[in-house]
């Protein structure tokens, strides 16, 4: 195989040279973090404010009507809001009221910027502050951007994650959290963490967001926080700005990952090496066994990963690290140096990391290196099949439980399975 | 502004995408944020297609709408000129970039392509999917059939128009229809748009007469088609036995044939399986039916002439063809429900709890949650909507697979009869719902306690024999025995007041 920018053997993410690309980007915009953190806080709606194109998107994308009920909906800009015909102010607190009549249970309501509102220059913000003083103390309103002019995919979860980091309460006493985690954890995973840290000797740590409203954290100088998906550059900027310190660490991916992500937080708390290793040396065994199986089946098994979630940097670190994969190409729509340091490093040499899309030049580039598996979104996955390669939707990343030892088994499945479906099919 | 939690059809652009991407040689050029390529698994996920669709899109971004998106569109659509060499190229704008009016039809015909490129004026804001679809085929046609020879034209033969990509059941409609033309002896000269090139579109006028399929994608060409080269067109769609017998003599008419011949050319079982003794339980069944316009009316027709079922509602979201759809109503009786908004459906179907829905997947989902049989006639698609099996709906076969799909659902005459005469049997009992539908069924009693008002008391006994009713029937006797007593003021319903209900209903 012959690609351009082989990296030299490095330890530093700054040595890591990068393919920058322009083109067309085959990936979601912020809308679709939707589809998860309305499931993640149980009391929030999401009412976007934008074009039917959002609402068949967000629908489309969160599988058609699987919600009884949905948290979220589109309040659709017409002709009249557009042409000045109708005080498009008091057709959004028409729309709102009417939703919170409906559904006196939501707590939270997130106006959603989109590309259309952002181009006709809506200012939600004021929205969201008028609308909060009219429904206030029942509901607290806010807003944040998810349109596709600003935001790629999961930097929607990061704007809403940045626009929940003011509202937090502030105690009189001026007592916080000592840990915070950034990032929407599954459930599961985040009652692990939650454990893991109490056994450590850190029994208040606080996770944002919330499974509520009334249980968002409080956030102040003196706290540290950890984050647990890369691509909360937004979010960790509002941590700081409001007094909290970044703990450098990995992610939480796979055995190497989870321990490397409590290890930082012991470090930053000063725990000692023998309780570290007490509260996570049974998770870590357990976690490489269940790797073991995948791991056979993976192992110099080639990779190419188009950008979709940013989680592509933390996952090729995982999947050569602990399961042998080799990764070819690592796309990502952005690339948080900063953030990654401690992943970009541990790619192995001769890993291509890709910035940005034009996906034309992606695909001839796939196709010419025929990796054994591609890491692709929905509308690239079926045709890259009948191409004869095997594929992963990346959105399954995204959708799953992966972080944690408990779950790194689970994420590696997630790549074995289509080979090992490749090779059970006789037709 | 419109608060929508759901919604039937997709903005105009994907409907041009559904011509495109039924199409060969032809490009499509989207002036579109970053982000609107979700579209794209709407084909390759939902219709399972092995191909991406043939879009190109901008995809800008917040920078690049300080900088010059034009210059933007321009490199993309020369770029994908070159890369793809399509016959020709439709160029137009999603939601955001019609707001941002660069022009697209204006920037793509400045680079001066070799190829005809036809621009797209979809207005997003006040338009959705079927419109597009409709409107962009519309172009198509117009932009590219060329004059008409007429010594060339050969009386029987015909084009179909219509079927597209992601269409419910528009590829084995589009067989079933071709079989069909074929066994009356009509060739067909073009089908368009599924899987039809450019040089074929400007194939069309060498046809006698079009077969307009679909009404909601085809309807705008095919008339403009009959006014510029006197190509006349079909007006009957062919889901239904009558409406497929009505459809050949028309199409046997239009091509000079013997109608009766023609109506030679296949039979249906729905008649026989109609007539069939134990359809007997079928009689007068309560159906809601909503779905497009082309779907509903058909349904409407097939559920009163052929199944004898009565039509308690009938409504569409294609607010295009509300006027034929608010005729039939009327014939029936009824009021039509034009609407897009699911829950206005809902609440209408709560309010008529009709025996079985005829709906699309989200009527599905509606008759789910109250407990209703119900069988899908219409788009918006599902992946349940692309069968591996031929399944189609239109002419005799769809016929067949209509019978099949409406009546499963239903309780099973025999069924319903066990059920009713061991309804004190601890294994048919309220509580064990339909076989068929699984143990996850719903109870439709718990929706029946929603419908009952808190007023208007029910004396133990009434209630105890309103318990003796079959379940499926109790709601209806419920609701009338309290609409009875309220309309007389009776305070206390009594056994005496149910039965007397019971016996004014049915008169």
């Amino acid at each position: 195989m012959n690609l351009p920018f082989r990296a030299p053997v490095s330890t530093s993410c700054n040595d890591v040279p990068v393919l920058r690309e322009r083109g067309q980007r085959e990936v979601f915009c912020g809308l679709t973090g939707i589809v998860w953190l309305h499931r993640k806080i149980q009391d929030a709606f999401f009412l976007v404010v934008g074009s039917r194109t959002c609402a068949h998107l967000i629908q489309s994308a969160a599988g058609v009507m699987i919600f009884a009920e949905p948290r979220f909906a589109t309040a659709i800009i017409d002709e009249r809001d557009l042409a000045g015909l109708s005080e498009i102010d008091a057709e959004l607190d028409r729309v709102v009221n009417r939703l919170l009549e409906r559904r006196p249970d939501i707590k939270m309501l997130f106006l959603v910027g989109s590309c259309p509102s952002e181009v006709i220059k809506l200012d939600l913000k004021r929205a969201a502050s008028r609308l909060s003083q009219i429904h206030s103390p029942k509901v607290r309103v806010l807003n944040y951007s998810g349109s596709g002019i600003e935001t790629t995919f999961t930097q929607g979860e990061d704007a809403c994650l940045a626009a929940l980091v003011p509202f937090s309460p502030l105690p009189a006493n001026g007592y916080v959290p000592p840990l915070l985690v950034a990032g929407a954890l599954s459930d599961v995973a985040e009652d692990q963490f939650r454990r893991i840290f109490a056994e450590m000797g850190l029994p208040d740590v606080a996770f944002l967001p919330a499974r509520t409203a009334a249980a968002m954290p409080a956030i102040g100088p003196g706290q540290q926080y950890l984050l647990a998906q890369p691509f909360l550059n937004d979010t960790a900027r509002a941590l700081e700005e409001r007094g909290a310190t970044h703990i450098p660490a990995p992610f939480p991916l796979g055995a190497e990952g989870t321990t490397g992500w409590f290890k930082a937080a012991a470090d930053a708390f000063n725990i000692p090496e023998s309780k570290l290793r007490a509260a996570t040396e049974a998770g870590h065994i357990r976690a490489k066994l269940a790797l073991e199986p995948h791991r056979e089946m993976l192992a110099g098994k080639r990779i190419f990963f188009f950008p979709d979630s940013q989680l592509e940097i933390p996952l090729a670190r995982f999947v050569s690290q602990e399961l042998g994969m080799e990764p070819i190409e690592v796309g990502t729509p952005y690339l948080q140096r900063q953030h990654l340091a401690q992943e970009i490093g541990q790619l192995p040499a001769g890993t291509v990391v890709s910035e940005g899309q034009d996906v034309e030049k992606q695909l001839d580039r796939c196709r010419e290196a025929r990796p054994d598996l591609v890491v692709c979104g929905l509308g690239l996955a079926n045709p890259l099949e009948a191409e004869g390669f095997t594929t992963k939707w990346s959105i399954e990343l995204v959708f799953t439980p992966i972080h944690g030892y408990e779950q790194a088994g689970d994420l590696a499945r997630l790549f074995s399975r289509p080979l090992d479906r490749r090779t059970r099919l006789g037709v | 502004m419109q608060l929508t939690l759901w919604t039937y059809e997709g903005p105009p652009h994907v409907g041009a995408m559904r011509i495109a991407t039924a199409m060969k040689g032809l490009h499509y050029v989207l002036h579109a944020p970053q982000g609107d390529t979700y579209a794209d698994l709407l084909f390759t996920m939902i219709e399972r297609r092995n191909a991406r669709p043939p879009v190109t899109y901008t995809t800008f971004q917040a920078r690049d709408l300080g900088g010059d998106t034009a210059e933007l569109f321009k490199t993309a659509a020369a770029d994908a000129y070159a890369r793809f060499q399509p016959q020709a190229m439709i160029v137009g704008a999603s939601c955001t970039a019609e707001l941002i009016q660069d022009d697209p039809g204006g920037l793509a015909k400045a680079l001066a392509l070799p190829i005809p490129v036809i621009p797209l004026e979809l207005p997003s804001y006040q338009k959705k999917e079927n419109w597009g679809a409709s409107e962009t085929f519309y172009q198509i046609v117009r932009n590219l059939a060329e004059p008409r020879r007429e010594a060339e034209v050969n009386t029987r033969s015909c084009n179909i128009l219509g079927p597209t990509a992601l269409g419910f059941r528009h590829r084995d409609d589009l067989a079933e229809i071709t079989r069909l033309l074929a066994a009356l002896g009509i060739t067909v000269n073009v089908v368009a748009p599924l899987d039809a090139t450019p040089d074929d579109i400007r194939r069309i006028p060498e046809a006698a007469f079009n077969v307009v399929l679909y009404p909601e994608t085809a309807e705008t060409a095919g008339r403009w088609l009959e006014r510029t080269f006197k190509q006349p067109m079909t007006t009957v769609v062919p889901i239904g036995v009558s409406a497929t017998r009505d459809f050949i003599a028309q199409v046997a008419q239009l091509a000079g044939l013997d109608p009766q011949v023609a109506l030679a050319a296949g039979e249906s079982r729905l008649p026989w399986y109609s007539r069939s003794v134990d359809s007997t339980y079928l009689t007068g069944k309560r159906v809601f039916i909503f779905g497009d316009a082309t779907h509903a009316l058909a349904a409407a027709r097939i559920a009163k002439e052929e199944l004898g079922f009565e039509v308690v509602g009938l409504g569409t979201y294609s607010r295009e063809f509300a006027r034929p759809v608010r005729e039939a109503a009327t014939k029936l009786g009824l009021e039509a429900l034009i609407t897009d908004d699911y829950l206005e459906v809902e609440a209408k179907v709560t309010e008529l709890q009709p025996e079985l829905v005829l709906g699309t997947q989200m009527e599905r989902h509606i008759a789910k949650k109250l407990g209703f049989p119900c069988a899908v006639i219409s788009a918006p698609v599902h992946v349940q909507d692309f069968p591996a099996r031929y399944s189609p709906q239109m002419g005799f076969e769809g016929a067949n697979v209509i019978f099949d799909s409406w009546v499963h659902p239903l309780m099973m005459g025999l069924e319903e009869h066990l059920l009713h005469m061991f309804r004190n049997d601890f294994e048919f009992n309220d509580k064990a719902a339909a076989s068929h539908l699984g143990h996850g069924a719903s109870k439709p009693a718990t929706t029946v306690a929603a419908v009952a008002p808190a007023a208007g008391g029910w004396a133990s006994e009434a209630e105890r024999e309103l318990q003796k009713i079959p379940f499926f029937v109790r709601g209806k006797a419920r609701r009338n025995t309290e609409r009875f007593a309220a309309e007389r003021g009776i305070t206390l319903i009594t056994i005496e007041t149910l039965y007397d209900a019971k016996a004014h209903y049915s008169r």
